[in-house]
Parts: structure tokens; C-alpha cells; sequence
């Protein structure tokens, strides 16, 4: 891929750049597959009979057991750091009521932002030209994406070094190459949002 | 960015059951740093989510950066419960806690 690059200003602003055809299917597959996860999470909320009455929707209250879930939606409150706690934070119904109110409302941001990669990428390829909206989604995305391959791949400070025979080489290359991308998108609208200013 | 949707807050729902001088207590929006988020991202997300400054977004990243943590925000719970709310959705690693 190119570089992004901004062009027009006000609401004719649009962060540019071009793809090949293999890295929107990479793209693509990526970001659905993060999607799937987070949607599987939504679908298997405990259904509350009050929720269908009040039409507020509860998500879970338990943090999720998978690792990667479980980075994309963390708990609200940490207790072993707090050191005023409330009666509340101490038997852990903070955390359930807060995973349960805000929960659902997460991950739909998530999704959407995903959706905008997905209904953006130019199939098969090519000239692609961003609103500052739509940009957005992308670095919430890309964000998503690599959040999810950085809890499976154990992503620490020290840089990752396996073994090319390692299976889990290939999705290393994917994760250096959409922090890239990312950077390059953050820089760029970095630029072209504060010359607007 | 996405379009503020109204804030649930859970402050009406829990507050009853506790001493009534917790109620007023701040609360603070604390990030947390992690190994895959990059420091220009986080810097925008404050710049985007908060409104602040790029000299206040950059400062606030740097702590997160070379401290661990940061306080980005403050309020009362269900203003503080929605920044950390926002802050998920953007992918930072956010809690909430009482001001010490």
C-alpha cells in the first residue's frame, strides 16, 4: 500500500491511499473475524425478561474466560488498585453492573467500526478516500484487530522474535504490517485534522 | 467519531445501597499502559474522546507511556463510567476508581 495522504479540507477532507487486492482480502478477513468474535459475545448474553420490557439491553456481567475477548472488553474497575474502595467494588458487583450496562454498547461501536472497513475497502483493490468519520472506524478497527493478534501472539514491550517454523510467524508478519497501517492512518489524519483547526 | 449515545449509568441503580457520603465522592478515569496500543493513537483518542489540546493529549500519553498510568479524566460516576466506556470502545485499557 501507499502512504495515507490527505486531501481537501473542511467536509471534503479525505485521507487517501491505495490498496492491492490481497491486502483488502487480509484486511477484510481480519476485521470480520474480530467482528464474529465480538458478536458471538453479544448473542450469548443472558436474556433478562426485564430487558424486554424496559428495552434497556444488559450484556454479560462475567469478564470474558479467552484472553483475546477478554483484552477487547476489560473490566471497568480494577480492585487490587484501588485503595478506597466501596462496599461494592469489594464483592465484585461493580464490575458486573458496569460490564452489564456498558457491555452491549461497546461492542456495537466495535462493530460498526469494523462495518466501515468492510463497506470502504475497494474490492479487488484500489483508490480508497476516507471522510475523518470513516477514518476513525478504520483506526478503531485496525485497533481491534491488532489488540486481538497482540493477546494471541503474547504481545509484551520486548520486540517478538519467533522461530520462522513457528506457526504463529505468519500472524506476527500481519500484526507489524496493520501497526503500520495504523500508524500511517493516526499520522495522517493527525496532520490533516489539526490543519483544519 | 461515533455519535454520543444517552449515558445508562448504573449511578441511580447502586448509589441507594451506599453511605450517602459516598454518593458525592469523585471518581477518576485512569489508562493503563499496554504493550500493543501506539503512543500516537492514544494521544489522538484523548484529543478526539476529551476534546483536550494536543500538548495536554501528548503530555497525558507520555505519562501513560513512561508512568503505567495515567488520570484522563474526572467526575461524577456516570460521567467518569462513560469516558471509561468510550475509552473500550477505542480499544485503551481504562478503569475507573475513586479520587484518593
Amino acid at each position: 500500500m501507499r502512504t495515507w495522504r490527505c486531501r481537501g479540507e473542511g467536509d471534503a477532507l479525505r485521507i487517501c491511499s491505495n490498496l492491492e487486492s490481497y491486502e483488502c482480502q487480509l484486511i477484510a478477513s481480519m476485521v470480520g473475524s474480530t467482528s464474529e468474535i465480538l458478536a458471538e459475545r453479544a448473542s450469548t448474553a443472558p436474556r433478562d425478561p426485564l430487558s424486554e420490557i424496559t428495552g434497556i439491553v444488559t450484556g454479560h456481567t462475567e469478564a470474558p474466560g479467552d484472553p483475546t475477548l477478554g483484552r477487547l472488553l476489560p473490566d471497568f474497575h480494577r480492585p487490587d488498585q484501588d485503595e478506597t474502595p466501596s462496599a461494592d467494588t469489594l464483592t465484585g458487583d461493580l464490575n458486573g453492573a458496569l460490564r452489564s450496562l456498558n457491555e452491549p454498547a461497546i461492542i456495537d461501536q466495535k462493530l460498526a467500526a469494523a462495518g466501515v472497513v468492510l463497506d470502504t475497502l475497494p474490492e479487488g483493490g484500489g483508490d480508497i478516500a476516507l471522510t475523518v468519520a470513516q477514518a476513525d472506524g478504520w483506526l478503531t478497527a485496525l485497533n481491534d484487530v491488532r489488540l486481538a493478534l497482540g493477546a494471541m501472539l503474547g504481545v509484551t514491550d520486548e520486540p517478538v522474535d519467533l522461530d520462522p517454523d513457528d506457526p504463529r510467524a505468519a500472524h506476527l508478519d500481519v500484526y507489524d504490517w496493520l501497526t503500520v497501517v495504523q500508524e500511517l492512518l493516526v499520522e495522517a489524519l493527525m496532520g490533516g485534522v489539526s490543519a483544519q483547526d | 467519531m461515533a455519535p454520543e449515545e444517552s449515558a445508562p449509568g448504573t449511578s441511580t441503580g447502586t448509589a441507594i445501597a451506599e453511605p450517602a457520603a459516598a454518593v458525592d465522592r469523585p471518581w477518576v478515569t485512569i489508562v493503563w499502559d499496554d504493550p500493543v496500543n501506539l503512543m500516537n493513537y492514544v494521544a489522538y483518542v484523548f484529543q478526539k474522546l476529551f476534546g483536550y489540546p494536543e500538548p495536554k493529549a501528548r503530555e497525558l500519553m507520555l505519562q501513560v507511556h513512561n508512568e503505567g498510568k495515567a488520570v484522563v479524566s474526572a467526575g461524577d460516576r456516570s460521567k467518569v463510567e462513560g469516558d471509561v466506556r468510550k475509552l473500550h470502545a477505542a480499544g485503551l485499557w481504562a478503569t475507573m476508581q475513586h479520587d484518593d
